[in-house]
């Protein structure tokens, strides 16, 4: 039996009709069509999935996609301020905090959730935010930089 | 999976249960097994996330009831849990990352019945009861009697856990988690130990109450016997700790796997067990020290 519900992502609505096993990332990348948000392990270990559902970060490999009916999704693709990259995104590109790429959009999302309940994290209160979200590339070192140009420069 | 049903009452949830269907909360257990291979989706599965009555945290006059869905974001953080019943905290901030913590539950903890579940010895050590519940009414099994192997509980199949119920500590009485930890996040307990020690109220720094609990060195989380026989009329000193860390080898009975061998584990849980007491003891003055003990204390420091 299919599970018939609506999922609200980045503000839209939208009419889903999916096996009740699916991921919420699943759904998002192969239903929605949104393939910013990223499936590395598919065993909750990477955070490369990471969303936001209802403004707290979740790794949407190892939610049901039912679950999140009535709840708000938000993905890498609902960070930007209109058509201008988050605070967060330019200081990433800034500071040299991508390399592959695949973990940006976890971490961005991690960083986001980070900043809206503490505007102004130490560096520890940074990495505590950012320790489900594995990088192969940059050893964190330009990811923290990055993240603590943001807090650095937020009101 | 065949079928998920979002339940919106707990009547609607226990009638689901008592057909088959199996409990889904934050899924960080469940369907994270389905995902890394280990064991298929029930075929029917309800979902109990949306019912208010298991997500609340009640405070009474005897003690605390925590709903069942709480989940670990909030245990870490909840003022009631923090003050009164630090180790719980302690073990809530260490589980998996920010994302894990905040769909993980306390019921899912318990029911999940792993050795090596940080949230289980404070529980032990905390003396807190496990309330059922089913279309035959509501029952509360001390959570002593309750892990009967790994994974395996006393709960009946129709049953489902919807809160644990949390006697207050007694004056002057601390409480405290450690883990022994290869890093500091997504990472299961190599081993760890719950302590609640309470001292004199006039002040001398002698033990009046303690009890300990071990993780992850026996089939289910364990408390040892005759901790407070060891110390109860003594101060917390180098002796005292020294035949805590005994107490705890020996009642440890561990496995060896790929993450330490059982003489590591025998070794190392005790050293986390005077590690828990100690901290306990100094919370028990009214020292602050911050949730959780891991960080505080110098395991793993973040620098």
């Amino acid at each position: 039996m299919t599970h018939e519900f609506e999922l609200q992502v980045n503000g839209i609505a939208h009419p889903v009709d999916v096996d009740p096993s699916r991921s919420l990332l699943s759904v998002i990348r192969d239903e929605i069509g949104l393939t910013g948000t990223k499936e590395g392990c598919d065993d909750c270990e990477c955070g490369a999935c990471m969303v936001l559902l209802d403004g707290q970060p979740v790794n949407s490999c190892s939610y049901l996609a039912a679950q999140a009916e009535g709840r708000s999704v938000t993905t890498i693709e609902g960070i930007m301020n209109g058509d201008e990259l988050a605070e967060i995104q330019k200081d990433m590109l800034d500071e040299g905090g991508v390399q592959c790429g695949f973990c940006t959009p976890g971490m961005i999302i991690s960083a986001t959730a980070l900043f809206a309940r503490n505007p102004d994290p130490t560096k520890d209160e940074i990495q505590i935010g950012l320790s489900g979200n594995l990088c192969r590339c940059t050893g964190y070192g330009r990811i923290l930089e990055a993240m603590k140009h943001t807090a650095a420069n937020r009101d | 999976m065949k079928e998920l049903r979002i339940a919106t009452t707990l009547e609607e949830a226990l009638a689901l249960i008592a057909e088959g269907y199996q409990p889904v909360a934050g899924g960080t257990d469940l369907v994270v097994a389905a995902r890394g291979g280990n064991s298929e989706l029930p075929d029917h599965v309800v979902a109990i996330d949306r019912l208010a009555e298991l997500s609340e945290i009640n405070s009474s006059t005897g003690g605390l009831q925590i709903g069942a869905t709480v989940s670990h974001a909030r245990l870490m953080s909840d003022e009631s849990v923090v003050d009164g019943f630090t180790a719980l905290a302690d073990a809530a901030a260490l589980v998996g990352s920010p994302a894990t913590r905040n769909v993980g539950t306390i019921g899912g903890n318990v029911m999940n019945a792993s050795p090596a579940m940080d949230t289980g010895s404070p529980l032990v050590v905390l003396d807190a009861e496990i309330v059922l519940r089913s279309a035959r009414g509501e029952r509360l099994v001390p959570v002593s009697d309750f892990w009967t192997g790994p994974g395996q509980t006393a709960s009946e199949p129709d049953e489902l856990c919807t809160a644990v119920a949390i006697p207050n500590l007694p004056s002057d009485s601390g409480s405290a988690y450690v883990r022994l930890e290869y890093r500091r996040a997504m990472e299961i307990a190599v081993v760890g130990a719950g302590a609640v020690v309470s001292l004199d109220p006039d002040g001398d720094g002698r033990v009046v109450g303690a009890s300990l609990a071990l993780t992850a060195v026996a089939p289910t989380v364990i408390a040892v016997h005759g901790i407070a026989d060891a110390l109860i009329g003594r101060l917390i000193d180098e002796s005292a700790l020294a035949d805590v860390a005994a107490l705890a080898g020996d009642q440890a009975s561990p496995i060896s796997d790929l993450r330490a061998s059982n003489d590591y584990r025998r070794h190392t849980v005790g050293v986390m067990a005077r590690r828990a007491v100690e901290a306990a003891s100094r919370r028990a003055t009214g020292e602050s020290i911050l949730v959780p003990v891991n960080r505080s204390i110098g395991i793993g420091a973040v620098t």
